[in-house]
């Protein structure tokens, strides 16, 4: 269904754009998951962060498509043969063999925020403090990284 | 809610992240540009999320939307540092061409 909107993000190099809309179809399905925290998050983190970095580096790199590196006709080919291979070697693992119990009466306000954060902060604390760090020395590396070199 | 679990089989959600994912990696596979090698990488993390996302919904369990959490951390720091090596790459070769960066192999 929406995925077909996905094949044309590999044309050209604002590519960027049908990502952020492929982000936002998939923000859709989570609020069709009952799942609307996740929603909010996900727009917030992907369409409004994440994507605002890559716009932000392919403007401050000038890109476009005269400068854009073209793969061959061969490597196209290879790689239609190997994702497809993929693809098919998903879809019949697990056709048939996914066997859900589907409780009963299921908890409508599970994706809820009041929910959520009661699990995230019983039983998931010391992952959270995790994530924690993790964002820390992301923050601290990207900035040194991102120095000029003759001050390393 | 119930109506549409029992209408909508979770098979449909594990079809469509195949594809997504397979998309991603024919991404990875086929572009050169190292942004756009990145984006799909993303692509296909939201891939993984959106079948987490659909298990936990059918189990009626939080705990698969927790890990969706965790893998929006990684990726979000995964794309800040590999943007920053990104740029200093570009300082460097003045392009953002991988296959410039197979100097490991000599």
């Amino acid at each position: 269904m929406t995925s077909l909107l996905m094949v044309f993000t590999k044309n050209p190099v604002h590519s960027v754009i049908y990502l952020i809309i492929t982000f936002f179809l998939i923000a859709g399905q989570y609020v069709l998951l009952n799942a609307q925290f996740l929603a909010v998050v996900h727009i917030i983190v992907y369409a409004g962060a994440i994507m605002v970095l890559f716009l932000f580096v392919l403007m401050l790199l000038n890109l476009n498509e005269d400068t854009e590196p073209r793969a061959s006709a061969m490597w196209k080919l290879m790689a239609g043969i190997g994702s497809g291979s993929l693809l098919i070697t998903f879809v019949g693992a697990f056709r048939g063999s996914i066997q859900v119990n589907i409780p009963e009466q299921g908890n409508p306000k599970i994706g809820l925020v009041e929910n959520l954060g009661r699990v995230l902060f019983r039983d998931f604390v010391v992952p959270f403090e995790i994530a924690g760090i993790l964002f820390l020395a992301a923050m601290v590396g990207a900035v040194l990284v991102g120095k000029k070199e003759n001050k390393l | 809610m119930l109506e549409i679990i029992r209408t909508i089989p979770i098979e449909h959600y594990v079809i469509y992240s195949s594809i997504l994912f397979a998309i991603g990696v024919f991404g990875v596979l086929v572009r050169r540009n190292a942004i756009v090698v990145l984006m799909c990488i993303e692509l296909m993390l939201n891939a993984v999320n959106l079948l987490l996302a659909a298990f936990s919904t059918y189990l009626s369990d939080a705990q698969g939307q927790i890990m969706v959490f965790f893998i929006m951390v990684v990726a979000a720091a995964e794309a800040a540092v590999g943007l920053g090596i990104l740029v200093m790459i570009y300082r460097n070769t003045k392009s953002t061409d991988i296959h410039l960066l197979d100097n490991l192999r000599n």
